[in-house]
């Protein structure tokens, strides 16, 4: 008699735990013409991480993923939050106007998610979303992303082989094709060590010389750059 | 706005009669305690209600400078719209950072600026607070100081629905005042770019308020511009966060 009281108290709590927790249907659409994002990490996580914040400074892990695209840094980070995490649900780069859709079962604690994914070509870009409250109520929802600079490399645009490596200059790759050589360099400094709105990038229209190993007429974009759509079910 | 306007009404000669009322009443109760069990019950005077609001910008560009933050609380209406022209005060601000007229305009029924310019990758908080009940209406604007006129902000937030406490948070777009033509020449813009002028009484733009088209810069190839790559900038420039806190 005392036992059945007991096992119902308990069966009642586990099933009301479980009804926090939510499943999402999620789907990235790159909006770009010519950017290419790498592997998109995804996450639900408690509101006391985050994968990114404007005006602070980027974490290691951060960077290696904006100068190389590099998410395993992050990954262990959220993982050591007890994040739900999906990782590269593209298996490799997102090319401009393509989708790419998973799914995150969300522990009741992990209230808000965040994504991010390297620009490509970038110094240090990145597609970022920074905390969204996930909903309680059912719906599709809508999400339009902006691209940040990590704010760790400045922007020389120049086309460097080994450039992804966290404090090595210049961006590793222009997969899209149209990238140059011999550019003289766009910068040499990062003044704006914060994580902020990136400027977009300059280009030029010389493969061999200029400034910039970037195209101007194929490299650049303007905010947003990338849709996310939510299903909370 | 329907009820509050006519608690709130100062002048003198209501706090007098306020003052005399309880005193005169005191020897009207002492008078019939005995007799009288329907004693008429005097409501004091409230206290004037504060509304208090905290406002934080976060700078999110690369390089643009953030003239003073500028809070501004007044009725039903927008201090700028697109597809209108700019008010002068308007005007000044976006060409200047100089928010002076801004927040002198009759309309404004109280304001709080911040005290400094807003470096690239900074956060500042300013708090705006008001006893008047017919501040139902949120401003806050800041230019872009290295661009010859262009702004950001949000107008015309009505507060009515904001709880004690609620907080809520905007990234806003660059707007272009039309005022000034965006010449990106030297004299003309007021940040450490340029170190110019900044405003100019002369129309010589548009005339009317738009979204910014961003700026050129040197780099690329606008040969007369004292802007460099690293003043182009895209949307959305701050992140804007509002609390109520009373």
């Amino acid at each position: 008699m005392k036992i059945k009281p007991l096992i119902s108290t308990i069966t009642l709590v586990a099933a009301s735990a479980s009804t926090m927790a939510q499943d999402l249907d999620i789907t990235v659409t790159n909006l770009s013409q010519g950017l290419y994002f790498t592997p998109i990490l995804t996450a639900a996580h408690t509101s006391d991480s985050s994968i990114f914040s404007v005006a602070s400074a980027a974490s290691s892990e951060l960077q290696a993923m904006a100068e190389g695209g590099d998410i395993s840094g992050l990954v262990s980070m959220l993982s050591n939050a007890n994040a739900n995490a999906s990782e590269n649900p593209a298996s490799g780069l997102l090319a401009p106007a393509m989708s790419t859709s998973y799914m995150i079962s969300n522990d009741s604690d992990n209230t808000k998610l965040s994504l991010t994914a390297m620009i490509l070509p970038s110094n240090d870009g990145f597609v970022g979303l920074d905390s969204w409250t996930i909903p309680t109520e059912a719906g599709t929802y809508t999400i339009m992303l902006n691209a940040y600079d990590a704010g760790t490399e400045a922007n020389d645009e120049l086309l460097i082989d080994g450039g992804g490596a966290p404090g090595t200059a210049g961006i590793p790759a222009a997969p899209g094709g149209s990238g140059g050589s011999g550019g003289s360099g766009v910068t040499d400094s990062e003044t704006n060590m914060m994580v902020h709105i990136h400027r977009g990038t300059l280009g030029d229209d010389d493969a061999m010389a200029g400034k910039s190993d970037l195209d101007n007429r194929v490299h650049r974009w303007l905010n947003p750059v990338a849709k996310l759509t939510v299903v909370v079910k | 706005m329907s009820i509050l306007p006519t608690i709130n009404i100062k002048n003198s000669r209501n706090k007098l009669r306020n003052i005399a009322l309880p005193v005169l009443l005191i020897s009207v109760l002492g008078a019939c305690n005995d007799s009288n069990n329907s004693t008429p019950t005097v409501m004091p005077e409230p206290e004037p209600m504060e509304y208090s609001y905290q406002v934080t910008v976060t700078n999110l560009t690369y390089a643009q400078p953030l003239s003073p933050i500028t809070a501004v609380l007044h009725g039903d209406e927008k201090m700028w719209s697109v597809g209108e022209s700019a008010s002068s005060a308007l005007e000044k601000l976006a060409e200047s950072g100089d928010n002076s007229d801004f927040i002198a305009q009759t309309s404004i029924i109280t304001s709080m600026a911040d005290d400094g310019v807003l470096m690239p990758g900074l956060s500042s908080s300013i708090t705006v607070s008001t006893t008047e009940a017919n501040a139902t209406h949120l401003s806050v604007t800041t230019m872009l100081v290295n661009t010859n006129d262009a702004f950001s902000g949000l107008t015309g937030l009505e507060l009515s629905n904001f709880e004690v406490d609620q907080k809520m948070s905007w990234n806003l777009n660059v707007y272009d005042a039309g005022t000034e033509a965006n010449s990106e020449t030297a004299g003309t813009i007021p940040g450490p770019a340029d170190g110019g002028a900044g405003f100019d009484i002369v129309r010589d733009d548009v005339d009317v308020v738009t979204f910014h088209p961003g700026v050129v810069s040197q780099d690329d190839g606008l040969t007369n511009s004292v802007l460099t790559q690293a003043h182009r900038f895209d949307n959305p420039a701050i992140k804007l966060t509002i609390t109520r806190l009373k």
